[in-house]
């Protein structure tokens, strides 16, 4: 055992010295390879956190929302369909929402209008989303000033900005009484956009959904789990198209991995002669070259993770940011809560690491076991 | 350690327009510790039969002995494993490995072996302070002369105290001074009981006194054998 100890040692201990005389190509190649597993656990790390950051938000919304379609389109809930409701068992709350969007020209974005749900709040009040407020250049006490549907400025003073923690869901949001509400849009009073309903017991969340649509055909239940699967098919979608990008320089990265590793040079193959020509077996050489690509791999795969941590975690994934965040034109800017996934991690690692290893002792291995008598020519 | 040819030949690119047999059935022994060399032109054979000898290759017919064990036929593992254990090498162009230091060089074949280190370091610098190259131990080989060099090589040769030392072209990147100088330590390692097995058309080391015998190569035959 201290012989193979030992003997793994010092052929670790040549691999060390023969990458520090081909320092150049050592580097570049570390650079590269850093790079793409930078990249590729950016866009990993980055979704995952945002699935998990939006389940962890969304898990105080209620259970069920409600709306009724029109010809296959949502359309505005009157509100006797809360009282048409009435006492359905396991249903704990249900209220009426208004909701909606506002495009402001001045800076080309749609903010999502919400009520507040107190009808108390002051007419002229609102409270805004810290993206709003970053890209009107606004804080509170100032005032914003929005065009009805039918064309009546009204102005509102900011009473308060909504909590930088839950910008991810809030940037672009702004609150406002319902009276205004139905001021801005036109909306007569005994409608809403949709209900939204509590269930007492979460896994009767289902048939609690089933009894609203033989209630109430004309309606769509919508569940807290299925908004959860949407933002996780948005993320996927968008780590999708990141991935779809990055494809040409992972292509690249692949083939200057196979151009050196197969690509042995004369002056590589002599080495290998030679060490063969003194007595090392082709295992030896394979062993050598192996643990030149795990030094390789490995330490671009710590490096390239750890950096990819700092830019998602610490740095908002500000490379990324156009392409992974926001479906409105105001960014989000937050920070994400450190998640780091083992199997994604393994995943990473399988596709990245791997595939150089072999990559690099298949050529290794037709070379070293040839006859090493060319070395004596 | 007695080393027996019988009816060697050996083809190369066997079944290929450019088939070639470099070694054309060669029967010859070698008796241990004695200085062989092996004459002849450029391509008459003789880098290819050391080869063979020193497990480098395998002959395409024909058997090899080495003392009473057939190695012509051995697997590719034990045959890296004789070479090893038996053979010490000194190529033509020294085959150092550049970058490396000179005490690396020399340490080189024992690495398989897995010996402590502090044994390896004392074999390699005993080796060193024996061939007056302490002073370069860890200068990287590329700065060495020509004659350093070979010494290096010879160094890295003896580092697995093997018994036959094989030494292909010694003097050929080498002026007269050095090829006498090499020849004294030739014969050092005889004194020492080593066998050496040497291939050269010069006339230093072939008409040296070193050397017990010669043995004349053309066109992959053994045309005389003196000694």
């Amino acid at each position: 055992m201290l012989y193979f100890l030992r003997k793994q040692k010092y052929l670790i201990d040549y691999t060390l010295s023969s990458l520090l005389r081909r320092k150049a190509k050592s580097l570049g190649l570390l650079a590269v390879y850093s790079m793409i597993v930078f990249m590729l656990a950016s866009v990993t790390l980055f979704s995952h956190a945002l699935r998990n950051e939006a389940g962890l938000m969304l898990q105080a919304s209620p259970e069920i929302i409600l709306q009724r379609m029109e010809a296959g389109r949502h359309a505005m809930i009157p509100t006797d369909y809360l009282q048409r409701i009435g006492q359905l068992r396991g249903v704990k709350q249900k209220e009426g929402r208004l909701w909606g969007y506002y495009y402001d020209p001045a800076v080309k974005a749609n903010y999502t209008i919400m009520t507040g749900g107190q009808s108390e709040t002051p007419l002229t009040s609102i409270i805004i989303g810290t993206g709003i407020a970053r890209a009107r250049g606004l804080d509170v006490g100032d005032y914003l000033t929005l065009r009805s549907q039918n064309g009546e400025a009204f102005s509102f003073q900011i009473s308060a900005l909504l909590d930088d923690k839950s910008e991810l869901v809030s940037a672009d949001l702004l609150l406002m009484s319902p009276k205004a509400f139905r001021r801005v849009f036109n909306i007569p009073e005994g409608l809403y956009t949709d209900l939204v309903l509590s269930v007492r017991n979460p896994r009767e969340v289902i048939t609690v959904a089933e009894k609203l649509t033989q209630l109430l055909p004309d309606t769509r239940p919508i569940l807290r789990d299925e908004v959860l699967r949407t933002y996780d098919s948005v993320f996927s979608w968008r780590q999708g198209i990141l991935f779809v990008l990055l494809t040409g320089s992972i292509l690249a990265f692949v083939i200057f991995a196979w151009d050196k590793a197969s690509g042995l040079s004369a002056e590589e193959r002599r080495e290998i002669g030679i060490l063969k020509a003194v007595g090392w077996e082709t295992a030896d050489v394979m062993r050598m070259k192996f643990w030149e690509g795990m030094i390789i791999s490995l330490t671009a795969f710590l490096i390239g993770y750890l950096a990819a941590y700092a830019h998602v975690f610490f740095a908002s994934a500000s490379l990324f940011e156009p392409v992974l965040k926001g479906w409105a034109v105001l960014y989000p800017q937050f920070r994400l809560t450190p998640f780091v996934d083992g199997l994604q991690l393994a995943t990473l690692f399988f596709f990245s690491v791997l595939p150089y290893i072999v990559a690099t002792i298949i050529p290794i291995w037709r070379t070293s076991i040839a006859d090493p008598d060319a070395v004596m020519r | 350690m007695t080393i027996q040819l019988t009816n060697i030949k050996k083809a190369y690119n066997q079944g290929k327009p450019n088939e070639f047999w470099a070694i054309q059935g060669v029967s010859i022994d070698f008796e241990p510790n004695r200085v062989s060399c092996l004459k002849g032109a450029s391509g008459s054979g003789k880098t290819t039969l050391l080869s063979m000898i020193g497990c480098l290759t395998r002959p395409t017919s024909g058997r090899i002995l080495l003392g009473d064990r057939v190695i012509s036929s051995l697997p590719e593992r034990f045959l890296t494993e004789v070479r090893r254990h038996t053979f010490g090498f000194i190529f033509q162009r020294f085959n150092l490995i550049p970058g490396l230091s000179v005490l690396e060089n020399i340490m080189l074949p024992a690495y398989p072996l897995g010996l402590p280190y502090t044994e390896l370091i004392a074999s390699a610098k005993r080796l060193l302070k024996d061939f007056n190259l302490s002073a370069k131990a860890d200068n990287p080989v590329e700065w060495l002369s020509g004659g350093e060099a070979q010494r290096v090589a010879i160094c890295r040769a003896l580092i697995n105290d093997p018994q036959i030392v094989i030494a292909d072209e010694p003097t050929a990147n080498l002026d007269s001074k050095l090829s006498y100088e090499f020849m004294g330590l030739i014969d050092e390692l005889q004194q020492s009981g080593k066998t050496i097995l040497l291939t050269s058309h010069d006339s230093v080391v072939y008409d040296s006194a070193v050397v017990d015998r010669v043995v004349e190569m053309r066109d992959g035959i053994v045309l005389t054998d003196a000694g």
